[in-house]
């Protein structure tokens, strides 16, 4: 079911009291994770100022880059391809895994492929996709999508897990055991691994410079579908670009802490042919990326190197799960992405925050992701997309907040009112603010009288 | 030294008290305040709604209200930020704006580099929660956020040190948000709620009598719901506990 | 017009970001008083295990911690009494079912517990994955402190594969309890070589 309405999806996530707080703490044990790794580096704020930079100065010389970036993977064999939607990206893979007459594709974890959709895409072509990263593996065996970018299970429980895992793979029913589950999930995996005839893989660094791709795991998921069929074929966006291969000692410092506070991903693995007697493929994907360069207030947006940082810290992706984001990335980084994508139907994302600005501050790129939230909710209004009713109500209070008398007299009828008031008429279903809260006791005075008898003048 | 005491329009009409304790701390350090009578609303609530554009006539108001003023101090920093952060894109190059964008202090901070008060005189033997409330925390930079990599500071926790016989008790985390956040309040009504609900379980957790914050916005959203779920806490302004007005 | 010149001209149209330059890394970054020490501490806590031996223990160290294994795979110049021989075999998936892989890592870094392996002579990148347990040896003297120092000793030239390998492969994706061996090694030991 897609709603495309955070606070109606937010509303059944909250309603099971004890699992949104189980994923609230989780999460926050991650974030206090990533605050203690990131502080165990006194250059950390100089690192994030560094890769916001690279970033940067990459986005504005992007075009020179991808040249540079083909020219040297072709020097090496790799074959380079452009896409510039999901349907071509789709159409491309699907074509060189027909020229390969491959039949079953192993995945690792690419949010490019989400967002492509390439899993149905291929899926209805006669391929089968294993997903093989642990937590895409349980979502996909489950028919739900990743609700985090780096831990796409984290909705579930170990229950969840073990009951999809017997039905699907056959593991003993009552058995939640993580480790067991783990177990089973690698066995069962070894033999789509060693079946397959191809390995789809994300990428997180493209290098100018070097012509080669990297790839951060830490389960190996990536390495061996990577490296056993000698196909491999990696999907990127164009925004994965970096310039050279010093400035990946600024990204893989600041990735995996970010991310789960890590130092490093157990693996990052740097490829730069293919496998001997094999085909290395590389699609470069825009897809609605290139508008992002053409916006000063949400340029910033295309540097995200997908640690998920901003989702574990956000109060209320905490306590919403990322499903309720009804967008391929949730969580801040995902509001601004399909606010920026599809105001009309993503209209509900910028207002899924609390302006809080936690995310701006764990970002290790500085994407100004509060900001472009507040930003968002600007153009909506601009577009006539926000409600009518909202934009009534607020064009009437400044109306009224124009004619200081006025307010203030109508307040004070309101201070004398209410509390004469029976509870049912103030909390009635109209006062959305009094469902779990009282509202405040009135006083006699206003300030604004007060100070006119007693101070004023003295 | 000339002040404008800019106050909050919520605030004048529902918390007089903690309006009355702001002024009398200024007060203290013998200050000429004062209190222009025309101010209503820094249009803040409209502007996180997204009618910024519809609120531009306040922001008018508002700088030609207080442009005279050497320092306009607000015990508020949510509407401070607003002004600072937000008024931006309808006063471009203006002078008039410049001058109260640079003058413009939340009462704490005002206290704590301006004046840079050394002394309270004033007992509050109570264990004290802080709210670091996130526009003061995080824009205003009131104290230095546990997830950035800087030497730890919090001038309002400075201050309330200044006071005699109280006890700030440690909260398990630090800043986290309330669920306030203006009309997000009513918007996404049960994770604002969810969330105010967690920061008082901390505060109850930690043994606090007292939560007391720098936005008095914050505290109202979690007053609503101590009130309503009966729980043995109170809310306070900050400025009631430095100024002894309790 | 083909798809890559229309990316390429969306990119040139209008771009408004700004180009701050790039900064360099010369003595950046934070340096240990004992990197070896805070290697040895950074595998630990990843799951992995650090071990400082001579040249000569070598073989007795790698058969007492692997007794019970079958198929011990080695591509190490230091270590050649394994009874696989990966490079020999001439599809990758023949290695499947290796216990334990001894390699050749070029250098360590101390911050983070990697350690870059890139060997001209491996035949299979696989190896490096799909043995049950592995073990990297290192000449002790190949130790850096931080990722930018990584990174200079590193020629991408002639390297067509390399990977920074830190600990065993681990997986936390249910419900964020950590479990080591998710599909790479279950055991991952760096042995320094004095």
């Amino acid at each position: 079911m897609s709603l495309y309405n955070h606070p109606l999806k937010a509303k059944e996530f909250v309603r099971n009291d004890e699992r949104m707080h189980w994923h609230d703490k989780a999460l926050w044990f991650v974030r206090e994770k990533r605050d203690l790794a990131s502080k165990s580096i006194p250059e950390w704020e100089k690192l994030r100022t560094y890769a916001a930079q690279i970033k940067s100065h990459t986005m504005a010389n992007l075009d020179k880059y991808l040249l540079e970036f083909e020219a040297n993977a072709k020097k090496r064999g790799i074959k380079v391809h452009f896409a510039k939607d999901a349907k071509e990206h789709n159409e491309i893979v699907y074509k060189i895994l027909k020229e390969n007459r491959v039949e079953k594709v192993v995945k690792s974890k690419s949010m490019l492929t989400e967002e492509c959709r390439l899993n149905p895409f291929l899926e209805k072509r006669g391929i089968e996709v294993v997903d093989t990263d642990l937590g895409e593996r349980i979502v996909q065996l489950r028919k739900e999508t990743p609700s985090h970018i780096v831990l796409p299970a984290i909705h579930l429980k170990k229950e969840d897990v073990a009951k999809t895992f017997h039905e699907k793979i056959g593991t003993d029913e009552d058995n939640s055991d993580p480790s067991y589950l783990t177990n089973a999930a690698r066995e069962n995996l070894r033999q789509k691994f060693l079946n397959a005839q191809a390995g789809i893989t994300g990428v997180n660094f493209a290098v100018a410079k070097t012509g080669g791709v990297v790839v951060c795991t830490n389960e190996g998921n990536a390495d061996m579908g990577a490296t056993l069929p000698k196909l491999h074929i990696a999907c990127m966006g164009i925004e994965k670009i970096i310039p050279r291969a010093e400035d990946l000692g600024v990204f893989t410092r600041l990735l995996a802490r970010s991310a789960t506070g890590q130092p490093i991903t157990s693996y990052t693995s740097h490829f730069h042919s293919s496998v001997e007697n094999g085909e290395m493929h590389i699609v470069i994907v825009d897809n609605k990326r290139t508008p992002f360069l053409q916006s000063n207030s949400y340029k910033n947006a295309l540097n995200c190197i997908r640690c998920g940082a901003c989702m574990n810290t956000c109060p209320v992706y905490r306590r919403s799960g990322g499903h309720s984001y009804d967008y391929v990335i949730p969580g801040p980084i995902g509001s601004t992405l399909g606010s920026f994508r599809d105001p009309k139907i993503y209209k509900t994302l910028s207002f899924a925050c609390s302006l809080c600005g936690s995310c701006s501050n764990v970002c290790p790129v500085k994407i100004d992701l509060d900001s472009q939230l507040y930003t968002h909710r600007q153009d909506l209004r601009e577009k006539n997309i926000i409600s009518n009713k909202k934009r009534v109500t607020m064009q009437f209070a400044v109306w009224l907040m124009n004619r200081p008398l006025l307010f203030s007299f109508i307040s004070k009828l309101a201070r004398k009112t209410i509390p004469l008031l029976p509870k049912a008429v103030i909390y009635n279903k109209y006062n959305i603010w009094g469902k779990h809260r009282d509202i405040p006791q009135m006083p006699a005075k206003s300030f604004k009288e007060i100070y006119k008898e007693e101070f004023k003048n003295d | 030294m000339k002040v404008g005491l800019f106050i909050p329009c919520f605030m004048n009409e529902l918390y007089p008290k903690s309006c009355v304790a702001t002024l009398k701390l200024l007060k203290k350090f013998d200050l000429d305040v004062e209190y222009p009578m025309q101010q209503t609303c820094c249009g803040q609530a409209m502007a996180n709604s997204g009618c910024s554009k519809d609120m531009k006539s306040l922001a008018y108001k508002f700088v030609d209200t207080f442009k005279k003023y050497d320092y306009i101090v607000a015990p508020s920093a949510s509407c401070v930020t607003m002004v600072k952060e937000h008024y931006e894109p309808f006063f471009h190059y203006n002078e008039d704006y410049n001058k109260v964008k640079v003058s413009i202090y939340e009462v704490c901070e005002f206290l704590h580099d301006v004046l840079k008060i050394e002394k309270l005189n004033v007992k509050f033997p109570y264990k004290v929660g802080l709210h670091n409330s996130c526009h003061g925390h995080r824009t205003l930079r009131l104290g230095s956020a546990s997830e950035l990599n800087i030497p730890y500071n919090n001038k309002l926790k400075n201050l309330l040190n200044l006071v005699e016989e109280i006890e700030i008790i440690e909260l398990q985390r630090e800043d986290e948000c309330c669920g306030f956040g203006g009309t997000f309040s009513v918007s996404e009504e049960d994770i604002s709620i969810a969330m105010g609900k967690d920061r008082i379980a901390d505060h109850l957790n930690s043994k606090a009598e007292v939560i007391t914050g720098a936005d008095m916005s914050c505290l109202m959203h979690m007053e609503g719901i101590i009130k309503r779920d009966k729980k043995p806490l109170r809310v306070m302004h900050i400025t009631e506990i430095l100024a002894g007005e309790f | 017009m083909t798809s890559k010149e229309i990316i390429l001209q969306n990119i040139r149209k209008n771009n408004l970001v700004k180009d701050l330059g790039l900064p360099s890394y010369s003595n950046f970054g934070i340096k240990f008083d004992d990197p070896y020490s805070k290697f040895n501490q950074m595998l630990e806590s990843v799951g992995g295990k650090t071990l400082f031996i001579k040249k000569e223990e070598i073989e007795d160290t790698i058969f007492n911690l692997f007794s019970k294994e079958k198929e011990i795979a080695s591509n190490s110049l230091y270590f050649k009494k394994g009874n696989f021989f990966p490079n020999e075999q001439e599809d990758a998936h023949l290695l499947k079912n290796i216990d334990v892989a001894v390699v050749d890592g070029n250098f360590a870094v101390a911050e983070n517990a990697a350690v870059w392996v890139s060997n001209k002579n491996n035949r299979h990148r696989t190896l490096y994955f799909i043995a049950q347990n592995i073990v990297i040896l290192v000449d002790k003297k190949d130790i850096v402190h931080n990722m930018h120092e990584a990174y200079e000793k590193i020629s991408f030239e002639n390297i067509s594969y390399g990977t920074f390998i830190s600990g065993p492969s681990k997986t936390a994706d249910i419900e964020q309890s950590l479990v080591i061996g998710a599909h790479g090694p279950k055991s991952g030991y760096v042995i320094f070589i004095e």
